[in-house]
Parts: structure tokens; sequence; C-alpha cells
């Protein structure tokens, strides 16, 4: 055997994030339930919204229009969510140790945890806008608007993304970090995603008007069903990068502090 | 004699608790060297040092020549750190955790198959090579990982309790793996609870106490440094009766032998007596036990 070097080449200059990116894809291949959750679950709730609250909400049979968007959102947190778990899971297990003392560059594992959960998440954004266009979902969009629909989806799933890579570092458990993520699965229904914003309670109104998965959906909406678009874009853009942001700055703190701590 | 690890002064202390007070540590390259100490003594925190992967709040550490602090990156191109929880990916099978380290290490897609395979023959484990690591035996694990850190044989391998949780083939196995990592050049740096493991495996031993090295020396010197030999007296079934240690003179045994003559138990049928040399482990106990005597009346007037 060759056990004469004694010092480990240079590695290419993305080798790393490739090499991440490969294994984040296997593990989501590889966890099916995960994956089919988080397809089926958003995919049942556009069921139930469309054939059981739908008539009710708007008895024209008219809601699967309104309720795709809130849908797509809402399937982008469930399958992100798993980004927290993966994290807590490398940084609670020993492997976390072996890649820190090799010579990489630190955030190249949680790069790689990001990218499958982009790449999962959009085929998932696809089935569940099929699924929608079969039972009644009826867009205006122009190809051009496609285009935009799915550039703001990608983005916000790279911001939720970030934000439960963070949350799984801050976890001191997987099972924690899967708690926590629960809670921002909350926002949707705080917003206009399922009911007008102008149907609820005064206080509720100035939350849901000014948390980020109002703007967004409401540029979703306007793009897909030409409702008007207002400044919702430049809000839901801004939302977009300063979520990324803040969990990039977040995340890196809470990464060098776990390397010190131990 | 070039050293591959050359550690002066280190401190570190958590909240209020103080790890280490204080330690040196020379390694010469090429050799086999055992940390040893009870729990809590500092020994994972000195491999995380060490490792890079914990600062120390003062005192320098070379490793492979180069410092822990400033040349972080060129020590981490020179050392593989086997910790105590087997760090491999459950999802991935064996061959796609050598793979993938094997391009985290700078060989092409090529090379990183051709040295999964070997390292895979090497640990026995080429029949699991294609089955998911989550359904491994602990052994298959540790092996696993312990070849994980042999894709690009390190200048130096730490290794914290590498043998810990194995049962004895395994663990011979892999004594006789770190015997032929040190043959070729690679210094090892180990941590163990097990005294027989550093007496059979190490070069040098340093034993840890109080964040500080309370012994060092080849397991020879260490036994001859708390004297002479034991005398046990053991039961017609083989059970320990009873063990004193001399001071290796005439009269020290004759002290002991008279203080047999007083012990009820050695007039029974069948009871048998024996010399033997001290092991590791009456070394062990002899300096913890010293270190810990002096340090309790400290304690108390302190408070």
């Amino acid at each position: 055997m060759t056990t004469t070097t004694l010092v480990r080449p240079r590695i290419g200059a993305f080798t790393a994030e490739s090499t991440f990116i490969t294994r984040s894809f296997l593990h989501s291949v590889r966890d099916v339930e995960s994956a089919l959750m988080a397809i089926v679950l958003p995919v049942m709730l556009m069921l139930m919204f469309t054939w059981i609250f739908g008539n009710a909400i708007d008895p024209s049979g008219g809601y699967v229009d309104y309720v795709v968007p809130g849908i797509i959102l809402l399937c982008a947190g469930f399958g992100s969510a798993s980004t927290a778990v993966s994290v807590a899971n490398d940084m609670t297990t020993g492997i976390i140790d072996r890649f820190r003392t090799m010579p990489l560059r630190s955030g190249a594992v949680l790069t790689g945890h990001v990218v499958a959960s982009l790449a999962r998440n959009l085929v998932a954004t696809a089935v569940v806008i099929l699924v929608a266009l079969l039972v009644g979902f009826r867009p205006t969009a122009t190809p051009l608007e496609w285009l935009a629909v799915f550039g703001l989806v990608a983005l916000w799933i790279l911001a939720i993304t970030y934000l439960f890579a963070a949350i799984g570092l801050a976890a001191s458990t997987p099972e924690a970090a899967n708690g926590y993520g629960f809670i921002l699965l909350f926002l949707p229904y705080l917003s206009s995603a399922f009911v007008p914003v102008e149907t609820m309670p005064d206080w509720l109104q100035w939350i849901a008007e000014n948390q980020p998965i109002t703007p967004i959906i409401e540029t979703l909406r306007s793009l897909l069903m030409g409702t008007p678009m207002g400044d919702s874009a430049w809000w839901a853009v801004g939302w977009c990068v300063v979520i990324i942001a803040g969990s990039v700055a977040w995340g890196a703190w809470l990464f060098r502090r776990k390397a010190g701590r131990r | 004699m070039t050293l591959a690890i050359d550690a002066r002064g280190l401190r570190k202390h958590f909240g209020r608790t103080e790890v280490l007070a204080g330690l040196d540590l020379a390694v010469p390259a090429g050799t086999v060297f055992a940390l040893l100490g009870p729990n809590g003594a500092g020994k994972t925190t000195t491999i995380n040092i060490l490792t890079t992967l914990v600062r120390a709040d003062s005192g320098t550490a070379l490793v492979a020549g180069h410092d822990v602090v400033a040349d972080t990156e060129e020590v981490k191109r020179r050392i593989s750190l086997t910790g105590q929880s087997a760090a491999v990916d459950g999802v991935l099978t064996g061959t796609e955790n050598l793979v993938m380290m094997g391009r985290l290490s700078g060989l092409s897609r090529r090379e990183a198959r051709v040295r999964a395979a070997e390292l895979l023959d090497r640990f026995d484990l080429a029949d699991a090579a294609g089955r998911r690591v989550g359904t491994y035996s602990g052994g298959m694990r540790r092996r696993l990982d312990l070849a994980l850190s042999l894709i690009v044989a390190p200048a130096v391998l730490f290794l914290d309790e590498p043998t810990t949780g194995l049962d004895t083939r395994s663990r011979q196995e892999l004594w006789s793996v770190i015997r032929s990592l040190a043959g070729a050049g690679t210094t090892v740096f180990l941590t163990t609870q097990y005294l027989e493991e550093a007496d059979r495996l190490a070069d040098r031993i340093a034993v840890l106490d109080g964040g500080r090295v309370a012994e060092e020396g080849t397991p020879d010197e260490l036994k001859a440094r708390i004297g002479g030999d034991v005398v046990e007296l053991r039961d017609a079934d083989g059970v320990l009766l009873l063990e004193l240690p001399t001071d290796g003179s005439v009269h020290g045994l004759r002290a002991a032998l008279d203080e047999l003559d007083r012990a009820p138990a050695a007039a029974a049928d069948g009871v048998a007596v024996s010399i033997r040399r001290p092991s590791l482990d009456d070394v062990f106990l002899d300096i913890t036990a010293r270190n810990a005597a002096p340090a309790s009346p400290e304690l108390l007037e302190a408070k």
C-alpha cells in the first residue's frame, strides 16, 4: 500500500462543495419518507381547502385559484424544514469534527444541504402545481411570468432553507430542531395565503400585512392570476434577501461558536 | 529527533473549571504515544486543541511542525482524527463514505474509488461495502471510522479511545493496524482507558492528572518508577484475595510476607502466593492517588 506521502494534496476550488452536494443529494434520495411527506402533506391540504373549506369560503368554486400560491409556500416550508434536522444531525454526530479537522471551507457542508433542499423543493413545487392543474387551477400566467414564479419560489426556498440550517445549528438535538422548525410552518396561516387579510381581526391584520409571506403570496398571485401587483414584488424580494443575509450571518456565528466551545 | 507534537504550557478552562493547567507534551515522530487519565482529566480537550477544533486559553502547540493556531490549514493537511463517536455517515454506504472522504482529501474520483476498495479490503469490510453504514455493527463502524482517517496516511493520527466498546478480536485487529501505521512513519497519539492497550501499543505513555502530565515515560520506566514487585495471594479458584506492593528490597519483601502471616485468609487450604512485576494499573492508581492525597487538605483550607 502507498502510505508514504503523509500530507493531503490540496483540493480543487469547489471540490468540497460539489462533494457535499452529492452527499446531500444521496441523503435526499434515500430519505423517501421525508420527500414523500413534503409533497403529500401540502397536496392533501390543497385538496382539503379546495373541496372541503373552499366552497364555504368562495361559493363560486374559484377558491383553488386563490389558494395555490399559499400551498406552494407551505410546501416549500415543509420541504425545507428537514434541513434543520439534517444540519442538527451533522452537528451532534462526530462527523462534523472530522470535516473540521480537514482543510475545507467551513460552510461547505451547509452549502451541500442548501443546494439539495433547493433542488428537492423545486421538484415538489412542480408536483404541487401539476396536481393543482388537475383539480381545476387555471392560471393566466405567460411563460415569462411562470419563470418569475419559479424564480421567486426558488428565492423563498433559499431563504427559508438558510433559516432552517441556522436553526439546525442552534438546536441542541435533531428532535429540538424539528420542533423549532414547526413554529415557522405556522406563518402561512397568518398571511393572505388562505383568506384575504381584510377578514381578520385588526391586530392580526397588522401581523399578516407586515410578515414576509403576504407580499410573496400577493406577488405569486399577481403573476399567476393577474391580480394587482402593487409594490409587493419589492417587499417579497427584499424579505427574502434580508432573511438569507440574516440567516447566513447567524449560521456562521453559531458555527464558529460551537467550534470553540467544545 | 524531530517532534511530531510539541505542546508547551497548554491551559484551557470551561466556565470556572480548569481542564488543562499547563500541559507539556513532546511526542517524537513515528512513535505511538498514549495519553492516560481518569474520566474528565482533559484527554479529549487535549486532542481537540491539538487537532485545531478548540483553541487553548494560553500555551503553544506545534503539530507536524506547524502551529495549531497560526498555521491551522497546514496542520489540517497532515492530521486525521478518529473521535469517540464514530464519525461516519449512516445514510451512505461504506464505499460512498470512503469515496466522499477521498474526494475531500484531494484524490480524483478514480483514485478515491481505488483507495476505497483498498481500505475496505484491509479493514475486512469488502462484503459490506455496498450496504448503508446505518446497518453496520459497532465494530464495523469503528473499523470504517479508522479507514476514513487513513485515506491519505496522515503524519499524525489522533485516536480518542479507539477501542472503547470493541470486542477482543476487533481490538487486537485494530492494535495491529496501529502498529503497522507507526512502522510506516505515522505518529499515533491515542487516549485510552485501557491500561493494557497503552502497555501493548505505546512507545511512551503520559498520565494526565489535574490538568497536567503527572508522569511520563516508557511503560517499563513507569512500572520501575513505582518501585518493586507485588505480592499476590489467590485462593484455589484463582480469585485474588490480597495484593501487597513492595519497595523492591529484600526487607520490603519480608515485611510483605510478615503481613501475609497475620492475614487469616492466607491460612486457608489451596491458597497460593506469587510475586509479579507491577502492572500499569498499579502505576496508574499510584499516580492518581498520590496526586489526589496532598490536594485535598489545601482544598479544604481554601474553602
